[in-house]
């Protein structure tokens, strides 16, 4: 399965858009963020998550299959690449057929850009600058089993099911492990209060 | 991973295009913030300067990023041990203040405030200064004049605060903005264990099996500590949190104890009634270790979880099941935050929580004991050492004539020379309202945002014959003052600061100052100079000051002296005491369960709750609460000039429970007795139907800080800032939501500047449950 890569853990993020800061700084983008930061239950819950490009496998990189220019390149070790400059036409192909809703069209410069899994730090052996803040640990990098040493227990799951099709994808969600869940943690649930019984 | 060729790492194809540039930071680099090249530098050339984040108490390792020519253009992340790489947003744009366009640049003075600032030469304001010090206290006395620090400093300049106070100006007013921090921790835990800082290092958290966070927001206001909280989780520890509001923590917590502001100690004195009921306390650790314990017991017989949940408006379930989770653990620990601290009985509620670690035997093992969380970087630091109105370096008291001796006898002068004790910052702004206080330095503070009640303080100052600020940009107090001193950003001198944990830690100089920019060092010893003291401030830089520091601190119990920045830089931070150079630092409290105070025992104090000083009434049922957002930091005079920072939360809002009808974005009127102010909504059902919440990093008309309450806890003298009785209303049109100020001396930000006439914002405010998207 995957080797070096990027694991999203939902159940850790707390918005602070560290990772949509440190994005800027990251030199393949001139400043501009790729990571978008959703909130999955506004007005009820804090909740969020970041959303970088998933560098899907299978099919191959449904963006590139469909770029007309041949613009995107998918390098053997399975990273998705932002669009070529020298070719891309900035038809927005890729932005129709992504389905995670990552690609980004600067329509100025008719322009493609997207996470490219900070190929000029990960090629030197660095980490991509998200997943190097993340304060929380909710942006990841590194191997399956680096993440589970680190988390106990913690499942993957990189494919991804829209309608009838199904993709499998490079970067990873993180399952939660199971929890035993005690009603009082450690302890035992509530009975009594001051010698009442408060069971409904 | 091997590189592709095709894939070349930066691309270099794309012409620097303006509109490539996110928004908010183009204007910044336009106008000089980043160099022009940026994007293509050379970065084979740079040169990474290690150093700390300068904002708050958990003081993450980062590297700055320098070019060729020396100037600051970038950061990277350090793998030190505090944040292991991490950064919050505040810490990866922090860098951009470096050079930022509002830098000021020469002294700004006016003779009175009729005139606008103008720029003048170091000697006219240093002369004018001088000579406006000698009149108001030959006028009216040494104690007519007073000095306000700031807990931002380097320790060393908080040392020469205090120095600079009672030896050059020989007043006794001098007091610091950490007294809006966490000065009732401090002071609970002297009460307890004589001895202010947290008892363990935040490795520990790693290790317990219990966490109760109260009143700790640390998702946004210590974001890197996340991941340690995430990491006890990881190996099973129950989260407890305790907080009027969801916060991004809380929401995935074992435990959330969402109870009424203003009510803690009522919730830890029943806690610790059920542990009590239920057998569950440590009689051992008790016997041997705690003084009061009876006294302690006999007050929690008075708080049944029934009167609790009445109280505090939460279940008495929650109050079983927080005693049980916390007392079961194997380890368990406690941290609070402002959130319990900012109270008039700040200090009380620390001392509740306290009481249960003490009550449970949860102290002075690894992953097991207590902790404050400081909110500004040297928020530890900068009281150890002498800026706080009462304290002495190494933490001495100025009561004490003991102490008092030992400090003349560094300083070179006579005990009977040495002022008294002061006054708290919040009082000194009263005795300027009295005009008690005539004239006044503050030191990188910015109490025109960061203080209660506004009006107050706006008059307070405006009643100063002379003020003069010492800020690296014009915030909204230093646009008040007569004299403003344009004084070095963190990364353009060296210094120690201490972190919540009391690790001392050091900041290395990165780049060289703009021409006509001095250190604060600098002002302060050519101020004594020109006062007449110049031989007790004959200090060349950080390290001289930092080597009479560790000589004031010996053999205190804040110990200093075995800390040399030599050792800082080898080891990467020493928590005090340390008494000797060979001595590896104590970063845990108690392990042998003996305290500081000379019986060796913990204090235990009874605490009985009162209300709020702010009354509720028919016309004001609700609570107003305050607290900080991810991405600004304290006054805001910093982060509301950072592009990303200001996109990221552009303005503050009210966060209200939907049933009261508001929708998202809607303008609401919040009403308190001290004013009224307009906010657009931010309607979530993760806060308490009874409660509001509104940042408080904005100046007046939003600004948290002109609804809050200027009521102080009588022993640490910190604001009520946490709770205050308010209504809200529906405010009659849209365009009554006011846009935030500009800070003075702001250069534009076309995309994110709000316009006076913009209807509402353009976006929501992010990371509290809404999105721009909403
Ligand atoms: S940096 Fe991490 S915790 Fe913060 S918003 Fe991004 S993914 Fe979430
Ligand atoms: S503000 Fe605090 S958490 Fe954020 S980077 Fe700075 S020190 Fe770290």
């Amino acid at each position: 399965m995957m080797g070096r890569t990027i694991f999203i853990d939902p159940g850790r993020c707390i918005g602070c858009q560290a990772c949509v800061s440190a994005c800027r700084e990251c030199d393949s983008h001139r400043g501009k963020s790729m990571i978008h930061l959703d909130y999955t239950d506004e007005g009820s819950s804090v909740a969020s998550l970041p959303t970088v490009c998933m560098h899907c496998e299978d099919p191959v990189a449904p963006c590139a299959e469909v770029c007309p220019a041949d613009a995107i390149l998918v390098t053997a070790d399975g990273v998705v690449q932002q669009a070529d400059t020298t070719r891309c036409i900035g038809c927005a192909n890729c932005v129709n057929a992504c389905p995670f809703g990552v690609p980004k069209i600067d329509l100025q410069a008719k322009l493609q850009m997207k996470c490219n899994l900070c190929y000029d730090r990960t090629a030197y052996g660095l980490a991509p600058m998200c997943a190097t803040v993340c304060p929380t640990g909710a942006l990841f990098y590194g191997t399956v089993e680096e993440l589970q040493a680190e988390r106990p227990g913690v499942q993957v799951a990189d494919t991804f099911v829209f309608g009838e099709s199904e993709v499998r994808t490079g970067v990873a969600m993180v399952v939660p492990a199971e929890r035993v869940r005690w009603p009082v943690p450690g302890g035992l649930p509530v009975v009594e209060i001051n010698g009442k019984d408060v069971r409904p | 991973m091997t590189a592709d060729p095709r894939a070349a790492g930066p691309s270099t194809a794309v012409p620097l295009d303006p509109a490539l540039a996110p928004p908010g930071t183009r204007g910044f680099r336009d106008a000089g913030g980043i160099p022009a090249d940026r994007w293509h530098a050379d970065q084979n050339g740079e040169t990474l300067v290690p150093t700390h984040c300068c904002f708050c108490g958990v003081q993450c390792g980062m590297y700055l990023r320098v070019d060729h020519g020396g100037k600051v253009f970038g950061v990277e992340p350090r793998n030190h041990d505090i944040n292991r790489m991490r950064l919050c947003p505040k810490g990866i744009n922090a860098y951009q203040q470096v050079n930022h366009p509002d830098r000021l640049t020469a002294p700004l003075m006016r003779r009175s405030r009729d005139e606008e600032l103008r720029e003048v030469s170091w000697d006219e304001a240093l002369d004018f200064t001088v000579s406006e010090i000698r009149r108001i206290q030959r006028e009216h006395g040494n104690d007519a004049f007073g000095v306000l620090g700031g807990a931002s400093l380097f320790s060393e300049k908080t040392y020469l605060v205090g120095k600079f106070a009672r030896v050059a100006l020989r007043t006794r007013h001098v007091d610091y903005n950490g007294r809006l921090c966490m000065v009732s921790a401090a002071g609970a835990n002297k009460l307890a264990f004589n001895i202010d800082r947290a008892g363990n290092p935040f490795s520990d958290i790693l290790l317990t099996d219990c966490l109760l966070l109260a009143g700790a927001n640390v998702g946004e206001c210590f974001p890197v500590l996340t991941q340690y909280v995430w990491g006890a989780r990881d190996r099973g520890a129950a989260l407890i949190v305790v907080d009027p509001r969801e916060t991004a923590v809380a929401r995935t917590a074992d435990i959330h104890v969402a109870l009424k502001p203003g009510t803690d100690s009522a919730f830890f004195n029943a806690v610790l009634n059920v542990v009590i009921e239920e057998g569950l306390t440590d009689e051992a650790f008790l016997a041997a270790h705690a003084d009061g314990w009876d006294e302690v017991k006999a007050n929690a017989a008075q708080y049944p979880p029934s009167r609790a949940a009445e109280i505090c408006g939460v279940p008495a379930e929650q109050v079983v099941q927080v005693a049980r989770a916390f007392a079961r653990a194997p380890k368990a620990m406690a941290f609070h935050a402002r959130g319990i601290e900012h109270h008039t009985q700040g200090v009380e509620n620390c001392l509740t929580v306290i009481n249960l670690c003490a009550a449970t035997g949860h102290l002075g093992k690894p992953g097991a004991g207590y902790g404050t969380l400081t909110g500004q970087g040297n928020g530890q630091g900068g009281r150890e050492h002498g800026q706080k109105s009462d304290l002495l370096p190494g933490g001495r008291s100025i009561l004490n004539e003991e102490h008092r001796r030992q400090i003349c006898e560094i300083w070179g002068i006579e005990e009977s020379e040495l002022p008294a004790a002061g006054t708290s910052m919040m009082e000194m702004v009263w005795q300027m309202q009295r005009r008690e206080i005539r004239g006044l330095i503050g030191i990188c503070n910015n109490p025109f945002v960061s203080l209660p009640n506004y009006a107050v303080v706006k008059d307070g100052y405006d009643a100063t014959e002379f003020h003069a600020q010492f800020d690296f940009f014009l915030s909204e107090t230093a646009a008040n003052a007569h004299v403003v001193f344009p004084v070095t950003v963190w990364a353009e001198d060296e210094g120690v600061m201490a972190n919540a944990e009391a690790r001392v830690v050091k900041h290395n100089k990165a780049q060289e100052p703009p021409s006509g920019v001095r250190t604060d060092t600098w002002v302060m010893c050519e101020l004594a100079r020109r006062l007449g003291a110049g031989d007790k401030f004959a200090f060349g830089g950080s390290r001289d000051v930092f080597d009479e520091l560790r000589r004031a601190s010996a053999g205190t119990v804040i110990d200093y002296s075995g800390i040399t920045y030599e050792r800082l830089e080898e080891t990467g931070g020493i928590a005090w005491p340390c008494p000797s150079t060979d001595h590896p630092g104590t970063p845990r409290l108690f392990e042998d369960g003996t305290t500081y105070h000379a019986d060796g025992k913990i204090h235990m104090q009874v605490v009985e709750w009162h209300p709020p000083a702010d009354p509720y009434d028919d016309e004001h049922p609700m609570s107003l609460t305050t607290g900080r957002t991810v991405a600004h930091f304290l006054s805001g005079n910093q982060t509301r000039r950072l592009g990303a920072l200001v996109e990221q939360t552009p303005r503050p809002w009210a966060e209200v429970h939907p049933s009261h009808g508001f929708r998202n974005g809607e303008p609401v009127r919040v009403v308190t007795r001290r004013g009224s102010e307009v906010f657009p909504a931010l309607v979530t059902e993760a806060i308490r139907p009874d409660t509001v919440f509104i940042p408080y990093h904005w100046p007046a008309p939003t600004s948290a800080n002109v609804l809050t309450i200027d009521a102080l806890d009588p022993r640490s003298k910190i604001p009520e800032y946490k709770v205050c009785a308010c209504r809200i209303e529906h405010a009659a049109a849209i365009d009554e939501v006011p846009a935030p100020p500009v800070a003075p001396g702001h250069v534009a930000y076309p995309e994110t500047q709000v316009s006076r006439t913009d209807p509402l914002p353009p976006t929501a405010p992010q990371g509290r449950g809404t999105s721009e998207r909403s």
